[in-house]
C-alpha cells in the first residue's frame, strides 16, 4: 500500500519532484533505482525553483530547505556570468547586416508597393467619374453589394447609413463611417472584386470610387476622381475617430484590489442564450432558438441558490415547447397557422417571410408551394439545390415536410444547416403558415 | 482464453474485488466485477496497428467531435470568414494547429516556400527581397504567444448569444512560434533612412487576394514581432499563412498577417480598410476609437460549459479554465460559483508566459445545487478583468471587438450548462 509516494506530490510542480526524491530516498528498499533518477531530476530542477510559491503551508519546512539549496544554485550560476546569460538569450543582433536577401528592382517595388496613404501619395495616375463608374459597378460589384451599393443578403452593404452611428445598430458604409477616401481607392484597387482581385486598372478604380461616392450622394455625376483630387476630398466621419482612450478610460479604474465577498447581495439571471448550438458529427454547427426564459431559474445570494429547480428548467430546443402548444387540440386553419408562426422562430435568424422579405443567408419564403426549388434570382444555391432546380422540382406539402424532417438526408449536401423538424405537428404547422403567404 | 483459468479462481477473485471496492470510502462501488477488466479484450490479445499506417497521425476517432466549427450564418460565405477553436475540449494551454480557429478574408492559399518572397521597402536604407531560405539563416527564437480575433466574444455584447464557449470564445489559439525577429530584418534593410524611429510605422501586408494590410507603430515593430514560419515544431499550417507569417504579441489577430510579403517602413499609418472600416470599435455616441490593438486580460471557464456538462453528479469536480492578457502576464484568476457574490482565487497550472494562455484550475466538492460560474483575470499591470456591465458602461454596446466581459454560465442541479447574461 506505501508504493504510491504521496498523493499531494502532483499539485506542487517542480517542488513536488523534489520532495518526491526525497520521499523516495526515504523508503529506500523499494524502487531504490527510481529514487537515484528522481535525486538527479531533482538537482536539474533547482535552478527553477526561485520562482515556485510555496503552496502548502505545512510542508513549509520542507520547502524552506529546498529554497536554500537552490538559492545556493543560484549564487553558484551567478558566479559564472558569462555562461548563464548565453543559456537563453534574445536571437543575436548585428550591428552591420547579415548580407542576406537581395536588393529590391524598381519594378518589383512597382508591383507590390501600391498601398495609398491618407493624403493620396502612392494614387497612380488616371481618373474617372461616377457615370463610367456606374456600369463597371453594376458588371462587377453589383452581384455582392446590390446596384446601388446597397448590399445583397449578408455582403456588405457600401452607401447610405448617414446619422446612424451613435444608433443601436449603426450602419458603417463607405459614407457613413470610412475616414479617408485613400482606404476606398486602396482596398479596391487590391482586393476587390472578391474573388478576381488586382484586375481593376487604375481608371476604372477611379470611376468606381467616384460612383460609390456618388451613391452616397456625397458628389454629383460629373465630379472628376482622379489622383490629383482625391487625396484632398473630405469624408463626412473623417472627425468620427479617437485613438485608443483605454488607458484614461478604462485601466486605470479597473486596476483596483477586487471585491472578494459580499459583492453583491442578490445576482438573477437576466438572458438565456438566444441559439443553442448543436454540433453534428459532420461539422459545423447548428443553431436552434432557445425558447426558455428566465423566469423559474432561482436567484443566488451568499448563501447560494435560491431554490433547486425541477430538471424542466433546462435549456429546450424551441420545438419541444412549439409542439406542445401543437398538440392541443386544434383543427382550424388559423390555429395551425398560428403555431407555425411559432414554428417559424427556428428558421428566421436565415430566412425572411412577408412582405418585403429579402433573402438572409437562406432564401426569402415567400410564395413557396408550388415554387421551383432553387428559384429565388440572386441567391447562390449549394450544387444539390441547383441540380433540383434543373430538373424543375417544386416544392409541395409533402416534398416540404421531407426536406424540413430531415434537411441533410432529403437535399444532400444542403448547406442549410438545420437539424430538422422532429415533431409532425410542427411539420404540419410550419406547412400551413408558409402556404398562408402566397405572394 | 477462458479455459486457461479455473472456474473457481475466477469466482474468487471476482468476489474479492467487489469486496475490495466496496471497502474503499466515497469510491463507486461496483455492482459486479467489471468486464472490461476481468474478460480479456481484443486489443489486449489480437495485435494492433503496426507503423507507418498513419505517416502523419490524425486524433483516434473517438475524438472527431473535438474539431474548429463555423456558425454558417454569420457570414456571407465561408471564404471570407471565421471558425472556432474548440476549447471546451481542449487541456493545457498549447492549441494543435490542425483545430486552431481560422480566418479568412479570401480563403486559404496554398503557396510553396520556393514561391515564396519577402520584401522590405520605404523608409529604409536599401529595399530587400527575402526568399524563405533566407529567412532560415537569421537567428531565431522561440515563444509561446496567444492569438486573439478581436472580434472573439463580439457576439455577446448583445447579451447572451451562442451556446457555447467554442463559440462565445474560440477566436483563440496558442502556439509555440519558431521565428526571426521583424527588428532583425528592419536592421538589415537598415533603418538610418527612416530617421527618427519615434514616429515610425511598418505596414505589413499578406500575399493573398485580400492582402489585409495592417499599420504597426515602429516601437511595437522593434519589440517582440516575429516574422514566423513555424508552429509547435512543425511548419504553419496553410490556413494558418504557410509558409510565413507574422506573430504580434499580445495584439488583436488580425495584425498577424498571413503568407506576410511585404514590409514597408512608412512616415504615417496606411489607415488601411482593416484598420478603419474593420477592427475600430464605434462607442455610445458614435465616436469610434482607432488603433486599439492590445487584447486586454480575459478569462473563461472551458469545463464545465454548455458543451461540457457535468455527467458525474456530486462530489468532486475539476472547474478548468483559461486566462491570457496581452498586457504580459496572467497573475492571478478568481472564480465565483454565486454570479460574482463571492470570489475564491483559482490555482494557476502553471505560471504563465508573457501574452500567452496560462490554465488555470478550481478543485470544488459539487453539493449538486445550482450555480452561477464565473472567471475574473488579472494581469501583472494590476488590470482586473470587467464585468460585462462596466464595459457596456464606458462604451455602449454598439462595438463589436474587444469584448473581454466575465462570462457566466448558468450551471443547473443535473449539471447541464448554459450561457446567461445576470444582474
Ligand atoms: C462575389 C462577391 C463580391 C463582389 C463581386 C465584390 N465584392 Fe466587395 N466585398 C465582398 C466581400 C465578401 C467583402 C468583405 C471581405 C472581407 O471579409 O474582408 C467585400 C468588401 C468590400 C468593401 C469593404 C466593405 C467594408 O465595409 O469594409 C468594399 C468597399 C467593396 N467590397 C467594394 C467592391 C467593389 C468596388 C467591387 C467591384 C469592383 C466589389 N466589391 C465586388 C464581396 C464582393
Ligand atoms: C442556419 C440557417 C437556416 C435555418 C435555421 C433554416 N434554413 Fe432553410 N435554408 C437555408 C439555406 C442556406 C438554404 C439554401 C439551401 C441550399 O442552397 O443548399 C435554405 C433553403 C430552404 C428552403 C428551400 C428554398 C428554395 O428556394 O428552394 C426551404 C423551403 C427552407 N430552407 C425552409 C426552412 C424552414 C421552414 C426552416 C425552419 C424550420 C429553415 N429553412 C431553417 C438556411 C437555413
Amino acid at each position: 500500500m506505501s508504493k504510491s509516494p504521496n498523493i499531494l506530490l502532483p499539485a506542487l510542480g517542480v517542488t513536488g519532484i523534489v520532495l518526491g526524491g526525497a520521499y523516495g530516498t526515504m523508503t529506500r528498499g523499494y524502487k531504490a533505482d527510481e529514487a537515484e533518477i528522481a535525486r538527479a531530476h531533482a538537482q536539474a530542477a533547482q535552478a527553477q525553483l526561485v520562482e515556485q510559491r510555496a503552496m502548502a503551508s505545512d510542508l513549509k519546512t520542507q520547502i524552506a530547505m529546498v529554497q536554500d539549496t537552490a538559492k545556493a544554485k543560484i549564487a553558484e550560476l551567478e558566479a559564472r556570468p558569462a555562461a548563464s546569460a548565453s543559456l537563453t538569450a534574445p536571437a543575436p543582433e548585428r550591428e552591420g547586416a547579415f548580407g542576406l536577401g537581395r536588393e529590391a528592382l524598381v519594378e518589383e517595388l512597382a508591383a507590390w508597393d501600391v498601398d495609398v496613404l491618407p493624403d493620396g501619395r502612392g494614387l497612380p495616375i488616371g481618373t474617372g467619374n461616377a457615370l463610367d463608374g456606374e456600369e463597371l459597378f453594376a458588371d462587377r460589384c453589383a452581384a455582392c453589394h446590390g446596384d446601388f451599393a446597397e448590399g445583397v443578403d449578408n455582403w456588405p452593404v457600401l452607401a447610405g447609413g448617414f446619422n446612424t452611428l451613435a444608433d443601436e445598430d449603426p450602419v458603417k458604409t463607405v459614407g457613413s463611417y470610412w475616414p479617408h477616401l485613400s482606404t476606398v481607392y486602396d482596398y479596391v484597387y487590391r482586393s476587390m472584386p472578391f474573388g478576381e482581385a488586382g484586375t481593376l486598372s487604375p481608371d476604372e478604380t477611379y470611376a468606381i470610387v467616384a460612383y460609390i461616392l456618388y451613391s452616397n450622394d456625397l458628389i454629383d455625376d460629373e465630379f472628376e476622381l482622379s489622383n490629383k483630387t482625391l487625396g484632398s476630398f473630405e469624408m463626412p466621419n473623417k472627425d468620427g475617430f479617437v485613438i485608443d482612450d483605454r488607458p484614461e478610460a478604462e485601466y486605470a479604474a479597473w486596476s483596483a484590489e477586487p471585491c472578494m465577498s459580499n459583492c453583491k447581495d442578490e445576482v438573477t439571471v437576466t438572458m438565456r442564450s438566444v441559439f443553442l448550438v448543436n454540433t453534428p458529427e459532420d461539422g459545423g454547427s447548428e443553431s436552434v432558438i432557445n425558447d426558455a426564459t428566465p423566469e423559474g431559474l432561482p436567484s443566488f445570494t451568499a448563501a447560494g441558490a435560491s431554490f433547486i429547480p425541477e430538471a424542466e428548467a433546462q435549456p429546450k430546443a424551441a420545438e419541444e415547447v412549439a409542439a406542445v402548444a401543437a398538440e392541443e387540440p386544434v383543427n382550424e386553419a388559423a390555429e395551425l397557422i398560428a403555431a407555425g408562426d411559432k414554428v417559424f422562430k427556428k428558421c428566421k435568424a436565415c430566412h425572411a417571410v412577408g412582405a418585403g422579405a429579402k433573402n438572409k443567408s437562406g432564401p426569402q419564403l415567400n410564395a413557396l408551394m408550388g415554387r421551383k426549388m432553387g428559384s429565388i434570382e440572386g441567391f447562390k444555391y449549394s450544387k444539390v439545390f441547383k441540380a433540383a432546380a434543373e430538373k424543375g422540382r417544386t416544392w409541395d406539402a409533402t416534398s416540404l415536410s421531407e426536406f424540413l424532417a430531415k434537411p441533410k438526408a432529403y437535399m444532400k449536401g444542403t448547406k442549410m444547416s438545420f437539424s430538422g423538424l422532429k415533431k409532425d405537428s410542427d411539420l404540419e404547422a410550419i406547412s400551413a403558415y408558409l402556404a398562408s403567404f402566397s405572394e | 482464453m477462458d479455459e486457461m483459468h479455473k472456474p473457481s479462481r475466477r469466482a474468487f477473485l471476482r468476489g474479492s474485488a467487489a469486496v475490495a471496492a466496496g471497502t474503499v470510502a466515497g469510491a463507486a462501488s461496483a455492482q459486479s466485477a467489471d468486464p472490461l477488466i476481468t474478460d480479456v479484450q481484443d486489443w489486449a490479445s489480437i495485435t494492433g496497428a503496426g507503423v507507418d499506417e498513419t505517416p502523419y497521425g490524425m486524433p483516434i476517432e473517438y475524438e472527431s467531435h473535438v474539431v474548429r466549427r463555423n456558425v454558417e450564418w454569420l457570414t456571407a460565405s465561408p471564404i471570407s470568414s471565421i471558425n472556432f477553436t474548440p476549447i471546451h475540449a481542449l487541456e493545457g494551454t498549447i492549441t494543435p494547429q490542425g483545430c486552431a480557429f481560422e480566418r479568412h478574408h479570401s480563403g486559404a492559399i496554398e503557396m510553396k516556400k520556393d514561391d515564396y518572397r519577402l520584401m522590405i521597402n520605404g523608409l529604409v536604407d536599401k529595399p530587400l527581397v527575402f526568399t524563405y531560405a533566407d529567412l532560415e539563416r537569421f537567428p531565431r527564437e522561440n515563444h509561446v504567444y496567444f492569438c486573439e480575433c478581436a472580434a472573439n466574444t463580439g457576439m455577446e455584447w448583445a447579451g447572451a448569444q451562442l451556446n457555447g464557449v467554442q463559440f462565445t470564445h474560440g477566436m483563440i489559439h496558442n502556439m509555440e512560434y519558431t521565428g526571426v525577429p521583424l527588428r532583425a530584418l528592419l536592421n538589415e534593410a537598415g533603418l538610418g533612412a527612416a530617421g527618427d524611429l519615434r514616429d515610425k510605422w511598418v505596414y505589413v501586408e499578406g500575399a493573398d487576394a485580400s492582402s489585409n494590410g495592417r499599420s504597426i507603430p515602429m516601437e511595437k515593430a522593434l519589440d517582440d514581432v516575429l516574422v514566423a514560419f513555424k508552429a509547435n515544431g512543425e511548419a504553419l499550417r496553410m490556413e494558418h499563412g504557410y509558409p510565413v507569417r507574422l506573430v504580434v504579441p499580445g495584439w488583436e489577430g488580425n495584425m498577424w498577417v498571413k503568407w506576410i510579403r511585404r514590409i514597408e517602413v512608412s512616415d504615417t499609418p496606411t489607415e488601411s480598410r482593416e484598420e478603419t472600416s474593420k477592427y475600430t470599435d464605434v462607442l455610445e455616441d458614435g465616436i469610434a476609437r482607432k488603433w486599439t490593438w492590445v487584447m486586454d486580460a480575459k478569462s473563461v471557464i472551458t469545463s464545465p460549459s454548455p458543451q461540457m456538462p457535468i455527467e458525474h453528479g456530486k462530489g468532486p469536480l475539476v472547474i478548468s479554465g483559461l486566462a491570457w492578457s496581452g498586457h504580459g502576464q496572467i497573475t492571478r484568476v478568481d472564480v465565483s460559483k454565486d454570479g460574482g457574490i463571492t470570489w475564491e482565487t483559482a490555482r494557476l497550472g502553471k505560471q504563465g508566459d508573457t501574452k500567452a494562455l496560462t490554465r488555470f484550475y478550481h478543485d470544488i466538492n459539487w453539493d449538486g445545487a445550482p450555480m452561477l460560474l464565473q472567471a475574473r483575470a488579472m494581469d501583472e499591470t494590476g488590470y482586473v478583468q470587467p464585468t460585462k456591465e462596466q464595459l457596456r458602461d464606458v462604451r455602449g454596446e454598439n462595438s463589436v471587438y474587444h469584448n473581454n466581459c466575465i462570462q457566466t454560465w448558468y450551471v443547473n442541479a443535473e449539471g447541464i450548462a448554459e450561457n446567461v447574461e445576470v444582474s
